[in-house]
């Protein structure tokens, strides 16, 4: 492990996402550790982290105090907001605090180019056209200064040619 | 036979009172179904030298620990396990249990679960109210994640890369119900059909009300010991050929394949144990916590091939009379599902070895799988019992 880890990486501007304000969230906030932290630091400044292990190459989400390939100490890396839908659903029965009313909404897994998955929502479009391959970008509740949550949106330039 | 024969064999199961028991607690559960298997094999609490069990952990229940609940037995045990991976505790255990008893660690072992999740929760599984956005739910819950909306993502996927309809997945479903109507226990015995399933309400698509497991009470025990030891006991013995455990991820956010299991890896090996090939198995229990887990534990054990379930589950063979009856107590889709399905499969596998499966047993039953899937598609555990050593 190195301090590297628990340090936010400098931000390019390039690969920054979109932040909206998120000060009336309802719906649950992680409770971060040393590490998540520094992850959920990043998207409240419009930054998606995810780490890549400067030993054998591997690209890992959710953050981890070690690469889950080799062991190693992976390092961060800022990477563009943009992915594509591996899987979706749509929830019709809410079950957590925060989503009642708000039903249905969309949940899915994001693949970025580097292969990592993450989980999100996909928020501003008709919740029947999210579909697996969609490409989306992604989009920013600050929730506070040290949390923000990460969502996915349509891209601007539609679906990569398939 | 060897002179000293160690061959793992179960002895007795017992079923606590399901699926509705408001009048016992999970040790409740525990105490009845351990009674219930002790006389089943014909054996005494003092004959038990090993014991497993496992945390429920149900919302608002007594919680207990491993050697809490042993203390309470009083089991005198000289060997103790408690592995927890989700509804497939039991087949990991049992792999275990097998282990143990081959070298001598023990010689009678006890495994107990008990479960009031119906009557202390009602139909409100899934709700997630137990976790907090810690750990790997930090990246998982401000999403609304469900139960439900974990194993739906999986169907989508399956769906999208191999054409798989809710309508196929809607015959697992079908031919549960049609084995409960053959279990005077089954939460749900009235037929349902494939329309009954797509017209049941939405819960997260493309999972449907009647996608989706009962939530029940109720326990479990299985007793195993030598197959030496079983020669004078009161059952016919029910050989464990071949255990395995294996796992992939455990939130669902990190499932590598979406369209795959464990159970791909943890099925080859256990028949390889067994010395079985999928011709050589009689009956399923598989873990149905959802349909799509039925659909996607038979391609990863084997049975049909990646993408091919879909078209493999309409033709009526895992139903009552057909080539490859599954759940045939009924599953957690209509039957009983107290939270950690996987002790019912190892039940009901041994009671239809020994033929005791009333209504719904499979003629000449000789070999059963039972594969439990835990936490989120991830630890997939697969059991082979059979009528007699395969080696």
């Amino acid at each position: 492990m190195t301090e590297e880890l628990f340090t936010m990486p400098e931000l390019v501007d390039q690969y920054r996402v979109d932040v909206v304000d998120g000060s009336s969230w309802t719906r649950p906030v992680p409770k971060v550790d040393e590490l998540s932290a520094v992850y959920f630091a990043a998207c409240a400044k419009g930054a998606l982290l995810v780490q890549h292990c400067p030993a054998c190459g591997h690209w890992q989400h959710y953050a981890r105090l070690m690469c889950t390939a080799c062991g190693g100490t992976p390092a961060w890396r800022q990477v563009p907001g943009t992915g594509t839908v591996h899987t979706h659903t749509m929830v019709t029965r809410p079950t957590l605090p925060g989503f009642a009313g708000d039903e249905p909404y969309v949940i899915a897994m994001v693949e970025l180019e580097s292969g990592v998955m993450i989980m999100g929502n996909v928020i501003d479009c008709p919740q029947e056209d999210v579909h697996v391959g969609m490409a989306v970008q992604a989009r920013v509740v600050k929730v506070s200064d040290s949390i923000g949550i990460p969502q996915w949106r349509p891209a601007r330039g539609g679906d990569p040619a398939r | 036979m060897s002179a000293h024969n160690r061959d793992p064999v179960i002895v007795g199961v017992g079923l606590s009172d399901y699926p509705r028991a408001p009048h016992l607690s999970p040790r409740g559960h525990h105490v009845q179904a351990m009674q219930r298997a002790l006389e089943d094999a014909g054996l005494n609490k003092r004959d038990i030298d090993g014991y497993m069990t496992t945390e429920a952990g149900i919302p608002g229940a007594e919680e207990y620990s491993l050697p809490e609940m042993a203390e309470y037995l009083q089991i005198d045990h000289r060997w103790l396990d408690g592995t927890f991976t989700g509804g497939s505790a039991f087949e990991f255990m049992m792999q275990h249990a097998a282990a143990a008893i081959r070298l001598g660690m023990a010689e009678t072992i006890l495994m107990t679960y008990g479960s009031s999740l119906f009557s202390h929760m009602g139909r409100s599984l899934g709700t997630n109210t137990s976790y907090e956005p810690v750990g790997a739910q930090q990246y998982e819950m401000p999403y609304g994640s469900s139960i439900v909306s974990a194993y739906a993502m999986a169907a989508r996927r399956h769906m999208h890369q191999y054409g798989t309809s809710s309508e196929q997945l809607a015959h697992i479903a079908v031919a549960a119900r049609q084995f409960a109507a053959m279990n005077p226990n089954a939460m749900y015995q009235d037929p349902i059909t494939v329309d009954d399933v797509l017209d049941s309400r939405m819960i997260s698509d493309p999972l449907h009300l009647l996608d989706c497991c009962v939530v029940s009470d109720g326990g479990g025990a299985v007793i195993a010991t030598t197959a030496e030891r079983a020669r004078d006991l009161r059952q016919p013995p029910v050989y464990v050929l071949g255990t395995t455990g294996r796992q992939t991820h455990w939130n669902i956010s990190q499932n590598p394949n979406f369209a795959s299991t464990a159970a791909a890896l943890a099925g080859p090996e256990a028949f390889a144990q067994a010395g079985i090939t999928h011709d050589d198995v009689d009956m399923l229990m598989l873990y149905d916590s959802f349909t799509i887990t039925v659909l996607l534990l038979l391609e990863s054990l084997g049975f049909c091939k990646p993408g091919e379930g879909g078209p493999f589950v309409t033709d009526g063979r895992l139903a009552p009379g057909g080539s490859l009856p599954i759940n045939t107590d009924g599953g957690g889709l209509s039957s009983c599902h107290p939270g950690m399905r996987g002790m019912f499969l190892l039940i009901e596998a041994a009671r239809q070895i020994r033929g005791q499966a009333g209504p719904a047993q499979v003629p000449d039953c000789n070999v059963a799988v039972a594969a439990g899937s835990g936490g989120w598609l991830a630890c997939m555990g697969v059991t082979v019992l059979g009528a007699e050593a395969t080696r």
